[in-house]
This record gives C-alpha cells, sequence and structure tokens, in this order.
C-alpha cells in the first residue's frame, strides 16, 4: 500500500483484542441445554458424513480391481458377479455427458451473466431472465428429463438419437448431455455473476475512460481479470460435480443399456447418438434396485463417483481460497449449495 | 490541458472509423446475449406448455378425481400398459393420492426435521464452533451437498435398509401387517432418514450465510446488555434471519419433493398409502413419493397412456418446484428491509 517513511510506524488496524470468551457455567439451564444441542449436532453431523463417506471408499477400493478399468460391462446374472465386467464404458461415458453439458453450459452460463451485469437492458427482460435461470435450478432433474424426453422425440431431431417406431427414440448421449447443461447452467450463472459483482469498479471505468466499448471492456479488461477466472472456473467446477452426480437425466434419456452402443457406422457421432451408461447409471442398475444385482461393482464405482466428487470439492476449495471462515460457506458456497452441488437427482 | 486527441467513450461526433465499428460491435454484442437471455425464457415457456399439452390427457380423463384415491396405482399402471382398461374406467384412469401422500409423508417430516437440525448446525458453525472445528464442519457440509444421490440410495439400499429390516421390525410387527403389505426395512423411516441427511447442506448454507450477514452491531449491543451468547444468537441473530431461515426450508421442500433416484432406491417402491392409523408400524411401511414413481413407471416410451400419465405427474412436480420457488422468494423478502441481502 502507501509508502511509510522511514522510522514511522506502519499504520495498521488495531489488532483486535478478543475477551476471553465467558463460560456457559451462569448460563440458566435451557441455555446451557441448547448450547449443548449445538455441539452435539455440529460434531454429529460431521461424524455422519465421514463415516458415511469413509464406509463408502472402503468398500469401494476393497472390490477394485484394475481390469474393472479395462473390462467392458456384461448383464449380470444372479450370483455372477464375477462375469458382470468392468466399467469401461460408464466412465467414457460420464466423460461424454459432462464434456458436452459443460461445452453448453458455460458459454452459455458465463455469457447470460455478463449480459445481465454488464448490460441488462431492457430492466424487466433481465430481471425476467434472471427468475427464469432460478427456475431452472429450481426444478427437479426429474422433470428436466421428463421435458427432454417430449422435445426430442419429435421425428425431425432423430438425427440426434435413433429413429424409433413412430417417434425418435430420444435416448442418446448427445440429448442427455444437452439436458445436463440446464442443470450446470445456474451454477456457472451464479459464479459469473457474483465475480462480476464483486469486480472493483474502477476496472471498468479506466476501460470506459480510455474510450473503450462495453463489449471490449468485458471482452479484454473484465474477463481475463483473475477475479473472473477464479469465478468462472468454480461455475464450471460445480457445474461437472452435478452433472457427475445426476442420476434421473440418466434414467429416462439415456436407456439401461450398460454397454455403449453406437448408432450407425460415423466413429464418434454414432457414439453420441448412441445409448449407453455412465457412472451413475452404472451403480443404479448394478444396485438391488436395478436388474443387476451386482453390489460389489456398485460398490467399486461409487468408489469412483465418490473421489471424483471429492477431487471437484478441493478444486473448488482451492479456486476459492483455500481457509474461510463462514464467509467462504456464504459467498460462493452458499449461492452454490444454494442450486445445488451434486445432490438432487 | 494538452491532451491531443480526446477519446470520448461511446459514440459522439468525433469518433473516428475504429470507434464506429467499437460501437457496432459493441451493440452486436449486447444483442447477441440478449438473445441469449431470450432463448432462456422461450425454453422455461416451452417446458411449460410442452409438459402441459402431454399431460393433458390424463387430467381431462379423470378430471379433479385425479387427485383423488381409489384403488392400487399399479394395477393402474398395468391396465395401461396391456390397453385393456379397468373394467368401467377410461384406459387413463389414474388416481395419484397414495403417491401424493407418499410425497407429502417423506417430505414435510423431512424438512421439519432438518430445519431444526440446520438452525442448530448453522447456530454452531456461526457462534460456537472453535476454529479447528469449523476449518472441519465447512467441507463436511460442502461433501454432504456434494455426494450424488444414487451414492445416498447405494448406502441406503445396502446397509441401512438390512439394518432397520433385520433390528428395527420385529417378525411379529410384519406378521401383523402381512396379509396387507410387506415390511422390508425399505420405508418410509429409511427414506425420510436419508433424505433429511440430503437436504441439510442447502439449509445449513442458506441458514449460516443469514446468521452471519446479520449486522455485528446488532449482536453486540445484545451482548454489552450482557446477554449470553446463546440468547443474543437466538434472540437476535436467528430472530432477523428468520426469513432467510424460511427460505431456505421451502427451498429445500423443493429439492425433496425433486428427489427420484434415492426415494425410489429407498421407499419400498410399492404405491402405498401408509397409514398413521398403525402406530409404530406406519414408519416401517412402503411409500412410493411423485418423483420416484416416474423412476420406477417409465417404460422408454414418449407416447400412449403410461406416458400421458407420467407427464401428468411431472406437470404436478413442476408446478409444486415453481410455487415452492416463488414462495421463497417472497418469504425472503422482509430480510431486503434489513439491507441484508441473502
Amino acid at each position: 500500500m502507501a509508502s511509510v517513511a522511514a522510522g514511522e510506524r506502519p499504520t495498521r488496524p488495531p489488532a483486535i483484542v478478543r475477551p476471553r470468551r465467558e463460560g456457559t457455567a451462569t448460563w440458566p439451564l435451557a441455555d446451557r441445554i441448547c448450547h449443548a444441542l449445538c455441539w452435539a449436532v455440529g460434531v454429529g453431523l460431521c461424524v455422519i458424513t465421514i463415516a458415511i463417506v469413509v464406509f463408502m471408499l472402503v468398500k469401494g477400493i476393497t472390490y477394485l480391481r484394475p481390469k474393472l478399468f479395462i473390462e467392458h460391462p456384461a448383464p449380470a446374472g444372479p450370483g455372477a458377479q464375477a462375469k458382470s465386467g468392468g466399467f469401461l464404458d460408464p466412465i467414457v461415458g460420464t466423460f461424454i455427458v459432462t464434456a458436452i453439458g459443460i461445452a453448453i453450459a458455460a458459454p452459455a452460463g458465463i455469457g447470460l451473466a455478463t449480459w445481465l451485469n454488464e448490460y441488462g437492458r431492457p430492466r424487466w427482460l433481465a430481471r425476467t431472465v434472471e427468475s427464469a435461470i432460478e427456475m431452472i435450478a429450481g426444478v427437479p432433474s426429474i422433470v428436466l428429463a421428463i421435458f427432454g424426453l417430449v422435445i426430442f422425440s419429435r421425428p425431425f431431431l432423430a438425427f440426434l438419437s435413433q429413429p424409433g417406431a413412430t417417434v425418435a427414440l430420444s435416448q442418446s448421449f448427445i440429448i442427455a448431455g444437452i439436458m445436463m447443461s440446464l442443470l450446470a447452467l445456474p451454477l456457472v450463472f451464479t459464479a459469473t455473476r457474483e465475480s462480476l459483482t464483486q469486480l472493483p469498479p474502477r476496472l471498468r471505468e479506466a476501460s470506459y475512460a480510455l474510450g473503450k466499448t462495453r463489449a471490449t471492456t468485458i471482452r479484454r479488461v473484465l474477463l481475463p481479470s483473475p477475479q473472473m477466472r477464479t469465478g468462472m472456473a468454480t461455475g464450471v467446477v460445480l457445474g461437472m460435480g452435478r452433472i457427475i452426480g445426476d442420476t434421473a437425466i440418466l434414467t429416462i434419456l439415456l436407456g439401461s443399456t450398460l454397454k455403449n452402443e453406437a448408432v450407425g457406422h460415423v466413429p464418434v457421432w454414432g457414439t453420441l447418438r448412441g445409448t449407453g451408461s455412465t457412472l451413475t447409471s452404472y451403480i443404479y442398475n448394478n444396485s438391488p434396485a436395478g436388474e443387476g444385482g451386482a453390489p460389489q461393482k456398485a460398490y467399486a464405482a461409487a468408489f469412483l463417483l465418490l473421489m471424483s466428487v471429492l477431487v471437484l470439492n478441493a478444486a473448488v476449495t482451492r479456486l476459492t481460497g483455500g481457509q474461510g471462515g463462514a464467509t467462504r460457506l456464504t459467498r460462493i458456497g452458499r449461492r452454490a449449495l444454494l442450486t445445488g452441488v451434486g445432490g438432487n437427482g | 490541458m494538452a491532451v491531443g486527441v480526446l477519446h470520448r467513450p461511446g459514440r459522439g461526433a468525433t469518433a473516428g472509423i475504429d470507434q464506429q465499428r467499437a460501437v457496432k460491435a459493441d451493440r452486436r454484442a449486447e444483442l447477441t446475449l440478449g438473445a441469449l437471455g431470450v432463448g432462456v425464457l422461450a425454453l422455461i415457456g416451452l417446458m411449460l406448455v410442452t409438459v402441459l399439452i402431454n399431460a393433458w390427457p390424463s387430467f381431462s380423463a379423470n378430471g379433479l378425481s385425479w387427485f383423488g384415491s381409489g384403488g392400487e396405482v399399479v394395477t393402474q399402471f398395468r391396465a395401461m400398459q396391456s390397453g385393456t382398461p379397468l373394467p368401467g374406467h377410461s384406459v387413463l384412469y389414474f388416481r395419484a393420492w397414495p403417491l401424493i401422500w407418499g410425497t407429502l409423508i417423506t417430505t414435510v417430516p423431512a424438512a421439519l426435521i432438518a430445519l431444526v437440525v440446520s438452525t442448530l448446525a448453522a447456530i454452531f458453525l456461526i457462534e460456537f464452533a472453535p476454529a479447528s472445528v469449523r476449518r472441519v464442519l465447512e467441507p463436511v457440509v460442502r461433501l454432504l451437498a456434494g455426494i450424488p444421490s444414487v451414492v445416498y440410495g447405494l448406502f441406503g439400499i445396502l446397509v441401512l435398509v438390512p439394518y432397520v429390516n433385520e433390528h428395527l421390525i420385529s417378525n411379529a410387527r410384519k406378521a401383523s401387517v402381512e396379509h396387507v403389505v410387506q415390511l422390508n426395512g425399505a420405508d418410509l423411516f429409511t427414506a425420510t432418514l436419508v433424505l433429511t441427511l440430503m437436504i441439510l447442506p442447502i439449509m445449513i448454507a442458506i441458514s449460516a450465510g443469514a446468521l452471519s450477514a446479520v449486522p455485528p452491531a446488532w449482536r453486540e449491543g445484545s451482548a454489552a446488555l450482557g446477554v449470553n451468547r446463546w440468547r443474543t444468537m437466538w434472540r437476535v441473530s436467528v430472530r432477523t434471519a428468520r426469513p432467510a431461515i424460511a427460505a431456505g426450508l421451502v427451498l429445500a421442500t423443493a429439492r425433496a419433493l425433486g428427489e427420484a433416484i434415492m426415494l425410489s432406491m429407498l421407499s419400498g417402491g410399492r404405491p402405498f398409502a401408509a397409514n398413521p392409523l398403525d402406530g409404530l408400524t406406519f414408519f416401517f411401511e412402503p411409500v412410493q413419493p411423485l418423483a420416484a414413481t416416474i423412476v420406477k413407471e417409465f417404460g422408454g416410451q414418449s407416447g400412449g397412456p403410461v406416458a400421458s400419465t407420467i407427464y401428468a405427474i411431472a406437470a404436478v412436480l413442476l408446478f409444486s418446484a415453481a410455487l415452492l420457488s416463488l414462495a421463497a422468494w417472497a418469504v425472503k423478502q422482509p430480510l431486503k428491509r434489513y439491507g441484508i441481502g441473502a
């Protein structure tokens, strides 16, 4: 900051002297009970969550074998766990769906956020769009799936999946990915918006003072600034977490074949048009709830899924600045949680 | 002032060719991005309209009794699948009450339990937790939000369901309702338990956000009057943050309402209207909420009576979710008065 003359003590805000916390011994009994309850809930929550995660990880790693990564899934008969193959296809599937979803959601979310924050005209339109995005965030993913089913079953959209008897099948990676982008969109949008509002005004003012237009300012000054990069990256990572964790859209829009089955003979496009599975639908189908009945495979796949969630979580923590008090949770975290990381569906 | 060329911001008579081009580009960018916004609006509109249009046959065939009770949901679905209507009814005959009831008795208790737990947890996080505990609790809450629902479902179905089945439901209890329904541990109790855990993080995050946004002076004022930390928190902070906590409750309810995968795995998967008059057995009876029904009954086809009924269920969910979003917004408004943007 400002240079300080030699010998002069740097002007710092006075150190905060925290008074010693009062004990609870003097509190009324009811207050002490509530205080104890707070502790119980806080610690209990930690214990339960860590117990669940550790249990799933340990179970998962017990059943994880290297060959699971390179084998294609096969239908499991009762008691035929050993024969039910690996999860190469689901891993590929998860990558495909996430890539498509993010490829749509990231530009759309960032574009919408900048439009709303930098242009925002006419006011009523901006406000309506904002509520619309909030509403998308609130729509259950199973409803999004049903919506996708209706839209993409139009015969003229059959090139995205495969033609059925009368209408298009409307089950394919590309369709699932498109609908998944709607899950990630609100997250990218809120994270970008949040960091745009927190940019110091001098950035814009300096650029405008040089006679630059808003479009140039956005492209050359605002978006390349480190804060914005962090914000956008956070949004994208949160969106990825959301897409990776969703199952409802997949059960409706990706079909229940465990193998990725291409349609037609065009190499990449055929796979995108075809049905298949991702880690979440693999877990669902191999759990006792699906038809597979191969819980060990489900545990192993859940291990992978949980690990990716943990990695994404760590990435968000890093991006948003590592440690941080409650404010961290309230800033980006709260908004993100509001629209949901993983979770729902 | 010895300024050579005065660049005026934006358009102006002195603007050069480059400047004019830039202004045009700016206008183009604004229109493109604005069109994206209009696209989002169109998408929402399209969603409402298509879901409603496709749901209409089911609603119009059943009228308002769609929401009523009558008959077994499973038999109705089978009748639709085979195309042979139940005697005396149209092929679209459907009574959704068991499913609506299933949604209510899982969602409402989960939301209420989560309200108490999340408020306490948020108070703990903001006020009482030492820095070391907070450093653990915060990532834990985020992790809890990040666990995919299929993993919750897997944990439930492989761990909780067998446990409940073996240890909490006695054989006598199973025998007592044998002729009506089979109790196997996938039930109201298990489903509500996991659902509560799943909606906790949103509520904690919203409550903690609002609590930490309460102006410090208000809390300090209370503390200066000798009020202890709990009372200050409860009487000043929680009271101020009440609208945000209520909004969190509403949003969490919306989340619980839309939860499909976990509930389809854990709630027993039988559209059975669990009866509170059964005493304790009530908690161990299977239920099937609306969202889980979509997962269960979806057969892959996008037309026909089954599909129409599924669209109708989706329409009900969509409108409930929209109403709840609206309610959350309305409930938050009083906070603006305090200048707390939560």
